[in-house]
């Protein structure tokens, strides 16, 4: 589909020794700065993909068959903030390690980049004069700390695994729109995995339905969400529940 | 294991051609053989008869000191997490206060206060038994309290009583009897240690500590005598941290 | 005004942390509450409050004409039913489903014990679940059966009032909606009262008469639906819908009407 695809999986089957198809000749790829939504219900292996591309497959579940061909490095974001972060290590300090790792800096310049990165990402300069702990962070901070994490290690492929699910609907709307601000900016690619259709319609240029580890529908977001081929694919958009358009006129 | 064990110690009478307590002089320090399999003692008793009686009398004495303990341990454990406040307060105070002191030192001081034998044994459990029962069990209540169907069985207007045993002792009981196995070998640990120094069970009642002390002064010329008994109690322990273990397996799977 | 639910002045403070802060809301008799706010606005403690978990400090909450004592008497636990969000903390593991469904009903001797049997399988009935469940354990059960067997046990005690905390959020969106479809027509057979939470729009769209919103333990809007959602009256309303991410154009254009 794109010219020069900097992430292709082909053919993707993921097995467990209970389970032999829990992915099963999943195939898609993605071009530079382009983003992909997998969308599916719970046990759909969309999860299971993503992490597969990260490389870090639960104990248990192996790669049976196809391959996974990516150029750039890639970093994921988790849904769970919280657990994302190591509780007994202040935010920036946490930031800069990582940072220093990965870009070989001294510790004054990570951590100066690291300030630089969190101000990007919108959280409060308060953070200048004092690090703090993440639960002395609110959700949608821990979250954008743990963007900010995977942003440090300069990524082409961006791997989000519902970053928005676990947080309140305004702190969502942020979310999303300083992840496309990001990708704008830097230009990396996205994987987006999520259940919800309208935050994939949102973020994503091209759609993968999935259903019980096997890709049932995928193509250009619009096309797909208005006239659906699958039968599957239109329960999934029967199933969202409508919010009428407010009156008075909507910027977005 | 454990069941061969309270097998032996039921059909001792029918296997065995010997009294436990007949003397047989002329017979006596045996090394083991085909008539007395683990030897004699001193006095020419046959030890491997000696020795399943033993079982019989540390087992029983180990079974009926351990119930009363659970059962109350279980329920003030239950009090002190479903109810919480002063309850759990005075509960825990109580068990954190007994927990302080060491274990041996309250079964000795029991055990000088109310004589020689069984009874001490049985009065001290009852004293310290149920505080591992009670913490254990208080703990597990209070994260099934948090738990939502607590909350919706309350909600359907039942009796605290009610949701405190049709519904919270279901799920505490596998822990706490996982707990009561391990307790067990402690508790036969302390009755032996207690027969060893002479303040357990009285002779000439056959009883492992008792014997093993009994066999010291022959410790060089016969060894068996000393060994074989404490083999039993190492065995007996494996035997009920395996029930324990499997208990616990078999409670997870479901 | 004599019918329905009514809550008066209501405070709850933990810690010095004021949870719940003067709430004063109606429901009227047989009409469905649906009462949105973020995390942390307080929302479930007013759930549990209300349904007797929770002793609030100030505040009165009235069932009809009937005011609710601080210790609710075991008729007065009767007439108000609560669901849980999480469908797999919501039943005892180890209780079979007719343990489950005739614990109560025997309790408090609403059938008699030859009736039981027929009674579960009307219960179950009424929340589309096979009669062959009553000998199962909970985790033989997906999460959206579960949550259908939480609502029949629920509704075993033949509630006046229903409280559903969030009780879809964790069911995936096509399950969800049947769920819902359930609270609907059960609302309409059994003329329930209902407050239901959820922080989901869509959600309350879907089931409510009035929307009351919540932030920082108060009550900041209550509204009729239909005027909640095209013109809410306070800027914490507005801010909580445009943020709802939007389906693109022309999504619903084959959507069967529900």
């Amino acid at each position: 589909m794109s010219m020069n695809p900097i992430l292709e999986v082909e053919a993707l089957t993921l097995s467990s020794r209970a389970n032999p198809k829990l992915v099963h000749n999943v195939s898609f790829s993605i071009g530079k700065g382009e983003t992909l939504g997998l969308v599916g219900e719970s046990g759909s292996g969309k999860s299971l993909t993503l992490r597969a591309i990260l490389g870090l497959l639960p104990q248990g579940i192996e790669q049976t068959g196809g391959q996974i061909k990516s150029s750039l490095s890639s970093a994921m974001v988790f849904q769970d903030p919280r657990g994302s972060l190591d509780p007994l290590c202040p935010v920036v300090k946490q930031l800069a390690e990582v940072i220093s790792y990965r870009q070989g800096l001294s510790r004054k310049a990570s951590h100066q980049a690291a300030l630089e990165l969190l101000e990007v990402l919108g959280l409060p300069l308060s953070l200048r004069q004092k690090d703090r702990y993440p639960s002395q962070l609110s959700g949608g901070q821990c979250q954008r700390v743990v963007i900010a994490l995977a942003l440090a290690c300069k990524p082409g492929i961006l791997l989000c695994d519902e970053p928005t699910t676990a947080l309140d609907v305004t702190v969502q709307e942020q979310i999303i729109e300083t992840i496309s601000a990001l990708q704008q900016e830097l230009g990396f690619a996205m994987v987006f995995v999520t259940h919800n259709l309208a935050v994939a319609s949102a973020m994503c240029s091209r759609l993968c339905v999935m259903r019980q580890g096997q890709i049932v529908e995928q193509g250009d977001t619009l096309s797909l969400l208005q006239a659906p081929q699958d039968a599957y694919t239109q329960m999934l958009i029967n199933s969202v529940l409508p919010v009428p358009v407010l009156e008075g006129g909507e910027q977005r | 294991m454990l069941a061969i064990l309270v097998l032996l110690a039921i059909l001792i009478p029918v296997i065995s051609p010997y009294d436990p307590s007949a003397q047989d002089l002329r017979a006596f320090l045996q090394p083991p053989s085909a008539d007395h399999w683990l030897g004699t003692d001193q006095l020419g008793r046959d030890l491997f008869t000696r020795l399943i009686y033993a079982a019989r009398t540390d087992l029983s004495i180990m079974v009926l000191a351990e119930i009363i303990p659970f059962c109350t341990g279980i329920f003030l454990g239950m009090l002190a997490g479903y109810y919480g406040k002063w309850m759990d307060n005075i509960i825990s105070l109580v068990t954190d206060t007994f927990i302080a002191f060491p274990f041996y030192l309250i079964v000795i001081i029991v055990a000088f206060a109310s004589g020689a034998g069984q009874r001490g044994i049985f009065i001290t459990f009852m004293l310290v038994g149920w505080i591992v029962f009670a913490r254990v069990t208080r703990g597990v209540t209070v994260s099934l309290r948090q738990q939502e169907w607590v909350a919706s069985a309350q909600t359907l207007g039942l009796s605290g009583i009610r949701i405190m045993f049709r519904h919270i002792l279901p799920n505490v009981l596998p822990q706490a009897v996982v707990v009561l196995m391990t307790d067990m070998v402690g508790l036969l640990v302390a009755i032996v240690t207690l027969g060893y120094l002479g303040i357990g069970i009285a002779p000439p009642t056959p009883d492992w500590g008792t014997m093993i002390s009994d066999g010291q002064s022959f410790i060089t010329t016969a060894w068996w005598l000393s060994a074989m008994p404490g083999l039993a109690v190492v065995y007996t322990g494996i035997a009920l941290s395996l029930v324990g273990d499997g208990l616990a397996d078999l409670w997870r799977r479901r | 005004m004599s019918h329905g639910l009514h809550i008066k002045d209501l405070t709850v403070r933990y810690d010095g942390v004021t949870a719940l802060d003067r709430i004063q809301l109606n429901i009227e008799e047989h009409t469905t509450l649906g009462l949105v706010g973020e995390s942390g606005s307080g929302k479930s403690t007013l759930a549990r409050v209300v349904a007797g978990l929770i002793v609030p400090d100030e505040g009165i909450i009235s069932l009809g004409d009937e005011p609710l004592t601080r210790k609710r008497s075991r008729a007065q636990r009767k007439k108000i039913q609560m669901i849980f969000q999480n469908p797999d903390a919501s039943l005892n593991p180890r209780l079979s489903i007719r343990q489950l469904l005739s614990e109560a009903l025997l309790f408090h001797g609403i059938v008699r014990r030859s009736e039981l049997e027929q009674r579960c399988l009307e219960l179950l009935a009424r929340v589309q679940i096979d009669g062959s469940a009553l000998d199962r354990y909970p985790h033989e059960f997906s999460g959206g059966q579960r949550q259908r067997i939480a609502i029949a046990r629920a509704l075993s005690v033949e509630p006046e009032l229903l409280i559903a905390d969030e009780p879809t959020s964790a069911l995936d969106v096509s399950v969800q909606l049947s769920v819902l479809e359930l609270f609907s027509s059960l609302k309409q057979e059994l003329n329930l009262t209902m407050l239901f939470i959820s922080h989901d729009m869509g959600v309350i769209h879907a089931i409510s008469d009035t929307v009351a919103v919540m932030r920082h333990g108060q009550l900041v809007e209550i509204n009729s639906k239909d005027r909640f959602f095209a013109r809410p009256d306070t800027a914490y309303g507005y801010q909580l819908l445009s943020a709802v991410p939007k389906m693109p154009a022309g999504t619903y254009s084959r959507r069967d009407t529900p």
